[in-house]
């Protein structure tokens, strides 16, 4: 019977918090709508330029300008999209005149495993590179741990791509320049190593930054477990430095390791932005600036809805790891 | 290490105070290590500004009898296909960035500031709105709300300033809320309350002032994050025209000479800007490690 009331209470708990997921959804897509309207940007001028604009008849500009939605006031703008958004429809890229669901799906289908691998490997190395800094504060490993993350936090994605395009694929040759898949090659052709091959660079440097936030707050964590009194009796007792760790170290650490990293969703999709603008590499992110200069607006609100949905997942899942493994925190948000 | 018992566990925690001794056996010492390095990143900082600042003309100067030269002595950064110096260009160019990351961080963290504040003190309703504003802010992806509100300005430079001072107030606002939330705890702001001060006055004399510590090392800690974004945003051809000399910029223009075999215009520039984003973390770290009244003794 108690432990039926505390499924129940976990069941609405999590409830609670899909509920606050589906309500700042929806103030994002407010909030970008906003931004996005308010933008001076005319996106006749950007698209067709001011020489091609002089040189056609009012009805072609008329025609273009219902194209592009400029006359419909932003209101109107907004409830039309989100009766279509429940529907299931986002609306027509301008840009690549599809609909924008049909975009999105194409680049993120390119993107995910670039995405999911760097976050997988970055979160894996971090974890344990934190362990190996902290079990020593002030070691050798220490030093050279928190040395690399600090570096790499204040190293810029991109220009980490830029090096690595350089070394690796300019000077070694050993992967290609950039996009997906080769070049002139149809869609037959292109074997899952080809598309491998394309997606090493990228996601390796997505994970050499991404690897530094984990590391030191790995790092902090550990570093606080040795310095605790459970610890020291341990050692007292004679247990060694591995046991310590695994025991000790490993239990308490995985648990916010793993909410950092499920909540890190928007670093890495960030990152991505700047590191497929460098690669070419035909994903969400080089969408979303692609979008962005051309001023294609539905196709931006797309792009915008779902990664904050793969933000909000990201925490949605991190919240709920947290509540169902750690009962203190459901029954202290219960309370509340 | 595999030794165990009583002995070893001695040894260790002898070891540790050691430790801890020697620490505390210069007093002042390692304070005054940081107060020296500190002043010398400043001034190292400085420099790079106002000389940056004082460059500009120079920095777009093209001279073809001198383009695509390698580093050399004159030229240690090399030169473009303009005839451009690169090391002027890469100096300008991050006195540029810097200049905008001072501005903007000093912005985002007044937002942070009043807004944590604020949601404290103005009720249940402010509050409310502040953590669901922060919420939606932290939900979409950095770069991308950078790119819609530099697209809502309409690009150009106000648009890079305003979308790097609105998304990095969040994480600094809740932990202002949190800091503000533990005062109000406190026996003297209860007292103050008792009393009758207005919520205005409690606000301003009673917790603002004790928040200022922690304002101060947000903001610096600021710093880096607003040059980088700064530089990733005009890296992706938001914002600057191409022919100023902004760092995102001049590393854009230098992808499309990578393929070419001309490292250095992409590799100076970028390493310059890594080393300076470091001493902006690095100063930031010493300057809460000199308000940190935890450490005085250290």
């Amino acid at each position: 019977m108690k432990e039926r009331n505390k499924t129940a209470s976990f069941a609405i708990w999590a409830g609670g918090q899909a509920a606050r997921m589906v309500l700042l959804l929806l103030l994002v897509s407010m909030v970008s709508f906003v931004l996005l309207s308010v933008s001076p940007l005319d996106p006749l001028q950007t698209n067709v330029g001011q020489a091609a604009l002089g040189s056609m008849s009012p009805e072609q500009i008329e025609r273009l300008r219902t194209y592009w939605g400029v006359d419909v006031p932003p209101v109107r703008r907004y409830t039309l999209w989100l009766i279509d958004l429940l529907k299931g429809d986002m609306g027509v890229s301008l840009l690549y005149r599809r609909p924008v669901t049909e975009v999105i799906a194409g680049k993120l289908s390119n993107s995910l495993g670039l995405l999911l691998t760097a976050w997988f490997f970055s979160g894996l190395a971090g974890f344990f590179l934190g362990i190996l800094a902290g079990k020593r504060r002030g070691g050798l490993a220490d030093r050279l741990i928190t040395g690399y993350s600090l570096i790499a936090a204040s190293t810029p994605a991109f220009w980490a791509a830029m090096m690595l395009l350089m070394v690796f694929s300019v000077y070694l040759k050993w992967f290609p320049i950039g996009l997906s898949v080769p070049i002139g090659a149809s869609v037959g052709e292109v074997t899952l190593f080809d598309r491998i091959h394309h997606a090493v660079l990228p996601a390796v440097a997505l994970s050499l930054t991404g690897i530094s936030s984990i590391a030191l707050h790995t790092r902090e964590k550990m570093i606080e477990i040795m310095e605790s009194d459970y610890v020291l009796f341990s050692r007292a007792r004679g247990e060694g430095e591995m046991e310590i760790v695994l025991r000790h170290g490993l239990r308490n650490i995985l648990l916010p390791a793993m909410t950092l990293q499920f909540s890190s969703a928007s670093e890495i999709i960030g990152g991505s932005v700047l590191v497929e603008q460098v690669f070419s590499y035909p994903g969400l992110g080089q969408a979303a600036v692609t979008a962005g200069l051309g001023g294609d607006a539905p196709l931006l609100l797309g792009i915008t809805m779902i990664t904050a949905l793969i933000v909000f997942a990201g925490n949605l899942t991190a919240n709920v790891l947290y509540g169902w493994i750690d009962p203190r925190i459901r029954e202290g948000a219960l309370r509340r | 290490m595999k030794t165990s018992g009583k002995s070893s566990m001695l040894k260790r925690v002898g070891s540790r105070s050691a430790y801890g001794k020697r620490k505390a056996g210069f007093p002042g010492n390692r304070r005054l290590a940081t107060t020296v390095l500190l002043v010398l990143t400043v001034c190292f900082l400085a420099a790079v500004t106002i000389m940056g600042y004082f460059w500009q003309e120079e920095a777009v100067r093209t001279d073809f009898s001198r383009k695509n030269l390698p580093p050399c002595v004159l030229y240690p950064f090399g030169t473009d296909w303009m005839g451009r110096d690169m090391f002027m260009r890469t100096i300008t160019g991050l006195s540029f960035s810097i200049r905008i990351g001072l501005l903007t961080a000093a912005v985002s963290a007044g937002i942070a500031f009043f807004s944590g504040l604020a949601a404290v003190v103005m009720g249940k309703l402010v509050n409310d709105l502040v953590l669901l504003f922060i919420d939606v802010v932290m939900g979409i992806p950095h770069m991308l709300l950078l790119i819609l509100i530099s697209f809502a300005c309409g690009r150009g430079f106000w648009g890079v300033v305003a979308g790097i001072a609105f998304t990095h107030w969040a994480s600094l606002a809740r932990l202002i809320r949190g800091e503000v939330l533990q005062l109000k705890q406190s026996q003297y702001v209860k007292i103050a309350e008792r009393l009758g001060k207005s919520r205005r006055y409690i606000a301003f004399c009673h917790l603002a002032p004790n928040l200022i510590s922690q304002f101060v090392t947000g903001l610096i800690l600021l710093f880096p994050h607003a040059i980088l974004h700064e530089a990733s945003i005009t890296f992706l051809g938001f914002g600057l025209s191409p022919e100023k000399p902004a760092i995102g910029i001049i590393l854009a223009e230098s992808m499309k000479y990578l393929a070419m075999g001309k490292w250095w215009i992409a590799l100076f520039p970028g390493l310059f800007l890594v080393v300076v984003v470091l001493l902006f973390h690095y100063a930031g770290q010493s300057v809460c490690r000199l308000i940190d009244p935890g450490s005085v003794h250290e």
